[in-house]
């Protein structure tokens, strides 16, 4: 075996020129996929964590229906306290959750005393919040120049950027909301604006933020309710596992109907994002049937050149009494000895090159004066992939050229010209 | 006794429309050990008979029988293990692996057919290489060495696995007369070596002189 690699690394060195040039093709096409791959995930993984990390969380629980008619914001689609205490009991019991943070979402009117207009809030407990969504603050931006431990008290109040420079209304000032509970009746409390936010893209990202004991006061809720849970678990990688999991949970609990009392979705099938997270996946998909694509044809066509060029060898080693199987494996040797040599030095480019990106990170901007660096990664998984498929194929464009120089009749061989 | 025995053989190719009658109900039989010539003018057959008793070819009538074993019964894949294990082949154009050495490529029938053990495999070369007088030109590749060394390497491997029959196809028609007959008795000193049957074509008259029994076919007939 070690004697065939070796004539097939000799027979791949006769022609130089036109070994490094396929070689080289290959090398590039694996590089490709390498760097792409470790860009796009390295942007993916950003973009997907500024979205649930910052407002959106990784899962959101609500009563069944809710996200259907999320655009009017219904407030009589709430979890009661022992519908959320029996949730509480779930999550706790599930140990991939690592946090858990209640929300009341609301529309009111919001006044500065001279003008009013329409707001949408996200009603919240700041403590639990920041461990459900680390990044909130990210888009905020407060009186002075720090954060403040607790993103807002009760009384205070976060609004959208656009809202505050329309109605002129700066960090201080004092604000009327007043809203509609879900009766009819309206009600009306003075908040202090604390902060503002700036608007991000997707259903969920225009909105205010506001203490949930005020929300639950402006509302005039008798009894704590909720209108939304958002969960953070421990490995994002699990999301689907917990996911399924939590759907499974959540089924036995039944409302008055004996329909399922809750829903659960993840940021996927919130955010508008997830498609285009999709198409970046089916970016790197096609970047690697590029690859596949290039590896095929360039060693398709050198190896049948190969045999081409060989036809007399090939009716020597036959002639001696070669087995059609060694001739085959000969050839599959050499197309599988460049494979792996391309993919090997592609792979050891591509690694130093993420390397160097790490070095010299990419920036990019995305919501609030944040310059987001890209930091590729590439994990083991991938390269042994790209590796393995890049040998697949070679061994498959060589199988033709291989079969062909095995079943060549050893006299009209010699006697090719 | 006789090592080939060839039945009443005849090959005819088809081309076209056209039928070649190459070689026409020949029968012979050759001994073992014995060091034999075919002569004869281009297109007179001489090929198509080594190609059929070197199992290359099946004969279109008749019967060819190496040793005990019919040959011409034998499917593509039993010629092939047959040859490999009975029959050594020297070729005119030298036929050398460009990219193994002298000592690799005399090696190779050791390696891809018989599969034998390092140590057995370079003893044989190192003995055979000695025999041919090519020892110090073992590091060599095919592009440097002469013509007449190149074929004495094709004699090497010919003969490594200890064939009982070695084929050649003209194998001096490539070489000046002095390296041609310098070939020709090589292989004259290693039958007389190793005992093995040499069957040899060529219409060089200097070559000729060196076999013992000579065959002249003419229209693809013996004559």
């Amino acid at each position: 075996m070690i004697r065939i690699f070796k004539i097939a690394l000799r027979n791949l060195m006769r022609y130089k020129r036109r070994t490094l040039l396929t070689s080289m093709l290959i090398t590039l096409g694996v590089l490709m996929v390498i760097l792409f791959s470790g860009l796009a995930g390295s942007f993916k993984a950003i973009m997907i964590g500024q979205i649930t990390d910052s407002n959106l969380a990784q899962m959101q629980i609500h009563k069944k229906g809710y996200v259907s008619s999320i655009d009017t914001s219904p407030l009589n689609l709430t979890i009661n306290q022992k519908g959320y205490k029996t949730l509480e009991k779930v999550f706790k019991e599930n140990p991939d959750i690592e946090a858990y943070s209640p929300r009341i979402k609301l529309s009111a009117m919001l006044s500065n005393f001279k003008e009013t207009t329409n707001v949408r809030l996200n009603a919240i407990d700041p403590k639990k919040e920041i461990k459900v969504c680390p990044n909130v603050s990210d888009r905020m931006k407060f009186s002075g120049s720090e954060i403040p431990d607790i993103l807002l008290k009760q009384g205070e109040i976060i609004i959208p950027e656009k809202l505050a420079k329309g109605l002129k209304i700066k960090i201080g000032d004092p604000v009327v909301l007043v809203a509609n509970n879900k009766d009819g009746s309206v009600n009306g409390l003075n908040f202090t604006v604390a902060g503002v936010i700036e608007s991000l893209v997707g259903p969920q990202g225009k909105e205010g933020y506001m203490h949930i004991k005020d929300a639950q006061s402006l509302l005039r809720m008798e009894q704590p309710e909720t209108i939304e849970i958002a969960l953070r678990i421990k490995e994002f990688d699990k999301l689907d596992d917990v996911y399924t999991d939590l759907e499974s949970a959540l089924a036995e609990f039944k409302n008055k109907k004996g329909k399922p009392a809750f829903e659960i979705h993840t940021w996927e099938t919130l955010s508008p994002f997830a498609n285009i997270a999709k198409m970046i996946d089916f970016m790197t998909i096609s970047m690697k049937l590029i690859m596949i694509a290039i590896v095929l044809i360039s060693v398709l066509n050198v190896m049948m050149m190969s045999v081409y060029e060989r036809v007399r060898e090939i009716g020597t080693m036959s002639a001696i009494g070669t087995a059609p199987g060694k001739i085959m494996g000969l050839f599959l040797a050499e197309g599988l000895s460049l494979g792996f040599i391309s993919t090997l030095v592609g792979n050891i480019i591509g690694i130093v090159g993420i390397y160097f990106l790490n070095i010299y990170k990419i920036p990019f901007a995305f919501g609030r004066n944040t310059i987001y660096l890209l930091s590729p990664t590439i994990n083991l998984s991938e390269l042994v992939w790209v590796t393995a498929i890049v040998l697949l194929i070679s061994v498959f464009a060589t199988l033709q050229p291989a079969y062909k120089a095995s079943k060549m009749e050893p006299v009209d061989a010699l006697g090719h010209v | 006794m006789a090592l080939v025995q060839i039945d009443n053989v005849s090959r005819i190719y088809q081309t076209g429309e056209v039928q070649v009658k190459a070689l026409q109900d020949v029968t012979l039989s050759i001994d073992e050990a014995a060091f034999v010539t075919f002569v004869g003018p281009s297109g007179s057959g001489k090929t198509t008979m080594l190609n059929l008793i070197g199992c290359l070819d099946k004969p279109t009538k008749g019967k060819v029988f190496i040793g005990k074993e019919q040959v011409d019964t034998f499917d593509r894949r039993q010629r092939a293990a047959f040859r490999g294990s009975t029959l050594g082949f020297i070729f005119q154009a030298f036929n050398l692996f460009q990219v193994l050495t002298a000592y690799e490529n005399v090696e190779y029938p050791l390696v891809m057919i018989k599969n034998e053990s390092i140590s057995k495999r370079k003893e044989k070369v190192l003995k055979v290489l000695e025999s041919v007088g090519m020892l110090d030109q073992k590091d060599k590749f095919p592009d440097q060495l002469s013509g007449g060394q190149k074929q004495r390497i094709a004699v090497a491997r010919a003969l490594v696995t200890q064939p009982k029959l070695v084929l050649a196809d003209e194998p001096t028609a490539n070489l000046d007369k002095k390296s041609a007959v310098n070939v020709i008795r090589l292989m004259r000193n290693m039958r007389d070596e190793f005992k093995t049957t040499f069957i040899f074509s060529t219409h060089d008259p200097g070559v000729m002189k060196e076999a013992e029994v000579i065959h002249t076919l003419e229209d693809g007939k013996l004559v």
